[in-house]
């Protein structure tokens, strides 16, 4: 009996969601009395002993390169083949990408309840209640898990890393990895972006800012906050942004410290898909823009004037 | 080529989220119900395409639910896709879905399952990489291209912080987003045509459900904008900085 954490990892380094996956699986592990253990797959160069300062006990690792990349049937295999041979019975994922292409195919091979897009950790009191995102974003729902092993894939950006002291035990696991059916033609990352799920701010442009030729401003904005950019949907539909910008009910969910909306008028598919933010700024000419009732603090003024105002004045705060 | 495309009735976007019996159940009052839109706009509407380009193309489409879902199935018939198959059960939970998806899929055998990268109720995203898992079959999730060569499949997916592009023989399954097609509208010959085309229902099989739906709640309200004039944008920096300890 264990709680089994999957840490992801890209060219060698832990992902940041996997710092909070193993902060959730220790909290959970010391609710249920048991350890917290780490799945790590592939080779590192991160000191994976480190992940101790998180609450892990022991981190196990298949070592073999063929998993240094995302293949959905090989990690099923190697991932339900630990969970067995471990003994766990609590299995732990980020709902991130990586996430969202092997947790439920975990989760069928061990026959397993699965819970995705979880937000706080389970109740245990009675039974075993996971609370998760329904109606993107715009609800909660408590789940029960009725199968022996669980399965949870945890919101990225809902839970706080927490590093203390400590060093896990790393050790090796031996499993047989097999051969991949899917060869991987090109890899294009996006390079010196801040990836959009898993920045701590984000700045996004709406209609408001009348063409791809004014985002400049929005530009400096976000790279005076070291800031990822998104776009409402008609933005990318007409091709001013790319589509993987396109945040809302129907593009990609975010949950940023900070979300900037820049010129949106915050439709209710929109907001479906940032409405987990912790903070959200409005800037809209419009004083009934719908996007206010959901905003913290909003600027009711035009953006064109009001955005390089406020790059200057974080420049300014920051004594630049 | 064979093709299934699985279809969930979702509430419409716009649709008012409330609870009844204690919050344990959706209120459906009022709801207007609509095809899933990355069921309709993505995976459907790019397996019309490849039988648009191969009209020896077979497009199934099933779900899983009761008598209710029937309009919406017939909708996504109109729009295309030769046969429809429900499963005639409550979708219970995810695992108890793609199982009864996997048992038709391993009758009928497939050369591509597509699915929408989350259905917009449950937000689940878990469908396609369950019956991927229930049928042996390679996955690619997120996928945002498709495109075929014979009976090889290659796709371009959304990984984190980029894309990839993959190449696959078949059979795949592949979850559908945003980039595959562009949304089209049903015409008055589709919706005739779908009056027509057989709408199969057939009993589930014997499956247990391994989760279950305790009760909802909605978010807490916020607490209300604070506005800062324009003149002032300091005061918003300020604010971001040490109120919301955001910048
Ligand atoms: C099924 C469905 C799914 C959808 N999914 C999504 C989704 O996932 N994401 C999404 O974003 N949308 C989605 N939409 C579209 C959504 O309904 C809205 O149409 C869209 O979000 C509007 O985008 P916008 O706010 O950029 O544009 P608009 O609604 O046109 O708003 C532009 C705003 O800019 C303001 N503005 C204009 N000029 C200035 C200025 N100089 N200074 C300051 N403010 C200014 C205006 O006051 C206005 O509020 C969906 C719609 C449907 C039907």
């Amino acid at each position: 009996m264990s709680v089994l954490i999957f840490i992801d990892q890209s060219e060698g380094h832990i992902k940041k969601a996997s710092y909070e996956v193993a902060t959730y699986g220790a909290k959970l592990a010391a609710q249920l009395g048991t350890t917290a253990e780490a799945l790590v797959l592939g080779t590192v160069t991160d000191n994976l002993a480190d992940l101790g300062k998180y609450g892990i006990k022991i981190v196990h690792q298949v070592a073999n390169e063929t998993l240094n990349h995302l293949d959905a049937q090989l990690f099923t295999n190697v991932i339900a083949e630990s969970v067995k041979q471990l003994g766990a019975t609590v299995v732990i994922f980020s709902h991130t990408q990586t996430g969202k292409a092997i947790s439920a195919n975990v989760a069928a091979r061990l026959q397993a309840g699965i819970v995705t897009g979880a937000s706080a950790l389970p109740d245990t009191s009675n039974g075993f209640v996971v609370k998760k995102t329904v109606f993107s974003g715009k609800a909660f729902a408590n789940i029960a898990i009725h199968s022996a092993i669980k399965v949870i894939s945890l919101n990225p950006n809902s839970f706080h890393t927490l590093a203390g002291d400590g060093l896990a035990e790393v050790s090796s696991l031996a499993i047989a990895v097999g051969n991949p059916k899917v060869k991987i033609n090109s890899v294009d990352k996006i390079i010196g972006e801040v990836p959009l799920t898993e920045a701590d701010i984000v700045v996004s442009g709406g209609r408001g800012l009348k063409g791809p030729e004014n985002w400049g401003i929005l530009l400096d904005l976000a790279k005076e906050l070291h800031a990822a950019t998104a776009c409402s949907r008609p933005v990318a539909d007409a091709n001013w942004r790319p589509h993987h910008e396109h945040v809302g009910q129907t593009g990609v969910q975010i949950a940023p410290n900070l979300y900037i909306a820049l010129g949106i008028s915050g439709a209710i598919q929109h907001l479906a898909g940032v409405n987990r933010s912790k903070v959200i700024v409005v800037i809209n000419k419009d004083p009934e823009a719908p996007f206010f009732k959901a905003a913290d603090y909003g600027i009711v003024g035009d953006l064109f004037e009001v955005v390089p105002k406020l790059t200057e004045e974080i420049k300014k705060m920051r004594g630049e | 080529m064979k093709i299934l495309v699985c279809i969930s009735k979702t509430p419409d976007t716009t649709a008012r989220i409330a609870f009844t019996d204690n919050n344990t159940q959706f209120d459906e009052n009022g709801v207007q119900w609509i095809i899933n839109p990355y069921d309709e706009w993505y995976s459907l509407v790019r397996a019309i395409e490849l039988k648009e380009k191969d009209p020896a193309t077979v497009i199934h489409l099933i779900t899983v639910g009761g008598p209710d879902c029937d309009p919406v199935i017939r909708k996504a018939l109109a729009l295309g896709g030769d046969e429809a198959i429900r499963v005639n059960a409550p979708a219970k939970d995810s695992y108890y879905v793609a199982a009864q998806i996997a048992e038709i899929a391993r009758q009928e055998k497939y050369d591509i399952i597509f699915t929408g990268k989350e259905a917009i109720d449950f937000n689940g995203s878990a469908i396609g990489g369950m019956v991927a898992e229930l049928t042996d079959t390679p996955y690619i999730s997120l996928a945002t291209k498709f495109e075929l060569t014979g009976n090889t499949a290659l796709i371009s997916r959304e990984i984190e912080g980029g894309e990839e592009t993959d190449e696959v023989a078949l059979p795949v399954v592949v979850s559908c987003q945003k980039g595959m097609a562009e949304q089209r509208i049903p015409n008055m010959r589709g919706i005739m045509a779908a009056r027509t085309k057989p709408l199969k229902v057939v009993e589930p099989a014997a499956i247990d459900a391994l989760t279950s739906i305790l009760s909802f709640e909605l978010p807490p309200a916020k607490a209300g904008v604070k506005l800062v004039s324009p003149d002032n944008v300091a005061e918003l920096v300020r604010l971001l900085h040490e109120e919301a300890k955001a910048i």
